[in-house]
This record gives structure tokens, sequence and C-alpha cells, in this order.
């Protein structure tokens, strides 16, 4: 069974490779728009990468007000 | 015109195959210029489709294929015009554009979307006027219009209609949520997901295999099983029209224009 910790951790590696930032830089309780210092479309771009790696669908609206990595986790261990 | 190079978009003729590229930052979306440069393709189709067998639409844009209209200049046009005129303008839009879109649907060439990244509303509408839609794996459809108080208005509801099950027609369109390119192959909206950046070379290859079979039979195909649902158009452009008087939707396009959220294509 996957582990909130293990789901948080997927993400962080997500996000470091593909918006070239360092992963000792990320942190759970980073606001991922700040620190990735990305846009709405690329806000899209991170949600489609997420589906695709964890294999559930994540509507967007359940990520309304979701703006820390640990969140984001939470709401994807919800779908798993 | 065997090829065209406007501010909007592009179009050329290739091995039988015209390609037609949406070419508007940031991500295509469809205003008055974008829809005088359809007009000038679907004018040009007539004389077009004599040399060619298939038609790709795709874009040249990084962030997506189309965004949809563009709210930013339906909402400041409208603020220019006296509330009377307001609706006479959105109609004559509506009008022209899916005079456009029956066009592309119609047109006797087999059709496709070669989609990557935000196919959001008219963008996703163009989509569905094609015979095929081929995605990128990084697509992601959606039609966001009722966060504005609207409906989408340029053909989007019959023609979702047509080619799925009216529960996927409600899902995408009560909620606004956006769904990827797996989940539209599910539901039978996309015919292949390709790898990322792949969508367009998959659809020159598709384009070539369509090019072995008889033209008229492939047409005759096409008019058999892709009909136009002309009365649901026309009732989807009065509906469209009789939202558009609301206070709400005003309030949606200025917030819309206004926003500094964070996430301003979500719904």
């Amino acid at each position: 069974m996957t582990t909130l910790e293990k789901t948080t951790e997927d993400i962080l590696q997500l996000a470091s490779a593909h918006f070239k930032v360092p992963r000792e830089q990320l942190n759970p309780t980073d606001d991922f728009f700040k620190k990735l210092g990305i846009n709405s479309l690329q806000a899209l771009d991170l949600l489609t990468r997420i589906e695709q790696h964890f294999h559930i669908e994540l509507p967007d609206y359940e990520l309304q007000g979701v703006s820390d990595f640990r969140t984001l986790a939470e709401r994807i261990q919800s779908r798993l | 015109m065997k090829s065209f190079q406007g501010k909007a978009l592009s179009w050329r003729v290739s091995d039988g195959t015209i390609e037609l590229l949406l070419d508007r930052a940031p991500c295509n979306e469809i205003g008055s210029e974008s829809l005088v440069e359809l007009e000038k393709f679907t004018a040009a189709l007539e004389s077009l489709q004599r040399e060619a067998h298939a038609l790709i639409i795709t874009s040249a844009r990084a962030e997506g294929f189309c965004a949809g209209a563009d709210l930013r200049e339906l909402y400041e046009r409208s603020q220019r015009l006296p509330p009377a005129e307001r609706i006479a303008a959105v109609r004559d839009f509506l009008e022209r554009i899916h005079r456009v879109m029956n066009a592309i649907d119609g047109v006797p060439l087999t059709t496709i979307a070669a989609v990557h990244g935000v196919t959001f509303g008219g963008g996703f509408e163009l989509a569905l006027t094609c015979d095929l839609i081929i995605a990128d794996k990084m697509t992601r459809f959606c039609f966001p219009e009722l966060r504005l108080g609207l409906i989408p208005g340029f053909g989007g509801i019959p023609r979702l209609k047509r080619d799925l099950g009216n529960g996927v027609v409600r899902d995408l369109l009560l909620t606004g949520r956006s769904i990827n390119a797996t989940k539209a192959q599910s539901v039978g909206l996309v015919s292949q997901v390709t790898g990322e950046g792949d969508a367009l070379r998959v659809a020159r290859s598709t384009a070539a295999q369509i090019e072995k079979f008889d033209r008229e039979t492939a047409m005759a195909a096409k008019r058999f099983i892709k009909p136009i649902p002309h009365e649901e158009l026309r009732r989807e452009i009065e509906i469209f029209c009789e939202l558009f008087t609301k206070p709400a939707v005003e309030e949606g396009l200025r917030k819309f224009v206004e926003s500094t959220d964070a996430l301003p294509y979500l719904p």
C-alpha cells in the first residue's frame, strides 16, 4: 500500500524532474506555484503527469485552494 | 490559395494533405482576427479539397491546441457597445463561427485534429468538428463555460452528443472539469493517444493511410455516419444568446479578464 509519505515523495520527484528544480530544494509544505514558478497552464501539465504516474483521475476542482505538495498528496492518496 | 500565412493561422497542402496550423499567442484564443482567417480558410477549402484527401488541424503553440474563445476581446468589445447592441454582435460572431465549424465538419475530406496541451472550450469544439482526434498524452479537454454563466457556443454540445454518450457529455458540461487524453480515449472521444510531441507525426501517418482508399467511398461513409446536427446547433445559438443577456455573464467575464488567480483556467 502506498503511504502518504511515498506519494508526497513521488510528487516532489515528478515536480523536480519536470520543472528542473533540484529535489533537495523542495519540501512537502512548499507552495508549489511559488516554488516551481508555474502558471495555471503549467499546473494543468503537472496534474496530467500526476494522473499518469498514479493511474488516477483527479478532477481539477479538487485542486482549488490546494497549493502545497503535502495537501496535493492527500488528495491523490484518497484516490489510490 | 494553396498556402496562406496569416496573423493567427496558416495553411499549406503537402502530399495530398491540407495542414491548418493555428499560431496565435498565447494559446490560439479565437477572436475576430482568427475568425476572419478561419473564414478565408473555409472559402479556400472549396478549391483545396480538389487536390487533397485529408485535412489536419494542429497548433504551433507549445501551450496547447487552443484555449477557446478570446474572452478578453469578447468582454472588452461588449463593454464598448451599448447593451442593446451587445447581443447582436455576439449573435453575429456565433453565426459566423458556426458557418466555419459546419464547413470543416462537412468537408468531403477525412479530417484529423492533432491536439496537445490545452484543448478547452472553443478549441475543444474545433477539434470536435474533425472526423478523428489524435491526442498527445499531455492533452487536456475541458468545457469551462458554465463558470462564466454560459454554455459552449461554437457547436460543442451537439457535436459531443453526436459522438459520445449523454452521461459523458453531462459530466464534462456540468462539472466543467478537464480530462486527460487517456480518459478521453477511454470514453471514445480520442482515436489515438501519442507520446509527447508526436500527435502531428501520427496524424500525418494516418493521413497517408487514408490516401490508399477510394475517396468517393470514404466520403459516402462519412456522410452516412457523421450527420451535422443542424437543428441542435441552431438551438445552441439561441440558448447562448439568451444566457448572454444575464448580468452573471458580464460579471463572470469581468472576473476572468481581471483574474490574478493562480488557476484562472480551472473551474
